[in-house]
């Protein structure tokens, strides 16, 4: 059941790197970055009930820190131009022409 | 806070509020190292003392980041919460699978009606916490929330939580 | 009761593993921003949780359990405020969400990558 449960999460990474790379605006692609750490807290913490080796738990809630500082750091820069989402960009999610 | 205590209400009574920071450090160091030598136990009290004399610099140790008044009654509330996030679980779970046809996106502002900073901190925090609803701003006592269909903002808008957040604060 | 323990440990890791492929699936197929971010709400609060309690009920011996608490109320303060500040600077910068309204004009299609 650990292994299945650890493909099924591989799964979900792939899933989040897919949107990371398509992802029409930037946010989705943070989203997904943010997606993919959480996910790999628990990928990792559930290696290290597969390999027999809890220590990893450890490595696992510095991660989960180090994701949070990081998309919290990313998002302190969101009143630079780079961020400003432009509605008629080729992507335009939303607005009707 | 005990307001009758402190004679200056420009200084209140810190005393335990730090305390209770001291305590909440020393069972985190303790849990996370699991070796209990007199070496590794004194370097674990000089890096508390290090953190609460950075935390008094940064006038940051007071009611809102150690909040002891909601000790009693913050359990149940947790409890309720949780209930309240299995259901949403499911429904958004639901909309996923169903498809695109079924979602109704809606942006929307609804009013919290807490007296204090803190209890529609938690109000806002607790939308966000149950999938299907995000606060995305908060002004006054106005909070705008996205949510994935229409039901979700109608059952905000009954105020059970609004409530119950409420009774959390007094 | 041993056996007891083992089939809800497995119970909660494939309903985690479930909701987590859920909003794998989601994050693919929702049509914009702001309702993708209702499926990775799903999960960062129940499918973590899920699986941080099926991992907790695998092996009962001490500070392992605790750790694994520690990571569980770490995940659910975080994951609000992280997209609690994700939404708010993808309005300020305004990405207009999809709703009723525009979705009658092809909101739908046009948003697929």
């Amino acid at each position: 059941m650990l292994i299945a449960a650890t493909i099924a999460i591989l799964v979900v990474m792939i899933l989040g790197i897919i949107r990371g790379i398509t992802g029409p605006t930037l946010y989705d692609r943070i989203l997904a970055v943010n997606m993919f750490g959480t996910k790999t807290v628990l990928l990792i913490s559930l290696l290290g009930f597969v390999m027999g080796r809890p220590d990893f738990l450890d490595i696992a809630i510095v991660y989960a820190l180090i994701n949070f500082i990081s998309i919290i750091g990313v998002l302190h820069f969101s009143d630079s131009a780079v961020f400003r989402h432009d509605p008629h960009d080729s992507e335009s999610t939303t607005k009707e022409s | 806070m005990p307001e009758n205590k402190s004679p200056d209400p420009e200084k209140p009574n810190l005393l335990p509020h730090t305390i209770s920071l001291f305590l909440t450090l020393s069972v985190f160091w303790l849990l996370n190292s699991g070796h209990y030598t007199l070496l590794i136990l004194s370097l674990g009290l000089i890096s508390i003392a290090l953190v609460l004399y950075i935390a008094h610099r940064m006038d940051v140790v007071d009611h809102e980041s150690q909040p002891l008044h909601l000790t009693l009654k913050i359990p149940g509330y947790f409890l309720w919460l949780t209930k309240e996030m299995i259901l949403s679980n499911i429904s958004v779970v639901k909309h996923i699978w169903l498809g695109n046809e079924t979602i109704s996106p809606v942006l929307t502002t609804i009013k919290a009606n807490q007296k204090t900073d803190m209890g529609k901190v938690i109000y806002a925090n607790s939308i966000t916490l149950t999938p299907g609803t995000v606060a995305v701003d908060l002004v006054g006592d106005q909070i705008t929330v996205h949510a994935i269909s229409r039901e979700n903002i109608a059952a905000l808008q009954a105020g059970e939580m609004d409530r119950r957040v409420c009774r959390l604060e007094d | 009761m041993e056996l007891i323990v083992d089939i809800s440990s497995a119970l909660c890791l494939l309903l985690g593993s479930f909701l987590c492929l859920s909003g794998g699936v989601g994050i693919m197929r929702l049509p914009d921003f702001y309702t993708r971010m209702h499926a990775v709400g799903v999960t960062d609060t129940l499918g973590a949780g899920l699986i941080l309690i099926g991992l907790m009920l695998q092996n009962p011996e001490g500070l392992v359990e605790i750790k694994l608490l520690l990571i569980l109320v770490m995940t659910l303060f975080i994951s609000p405020v992280a997209s609690h500040a994700l939404a708010k600077a993808a309005l300020r910068n305004h990405l207009v969400p999809l709703s009723d309204r525009n979705e009658n004009n092809g909101g739908t299609e046009s948003s697929k990558p």
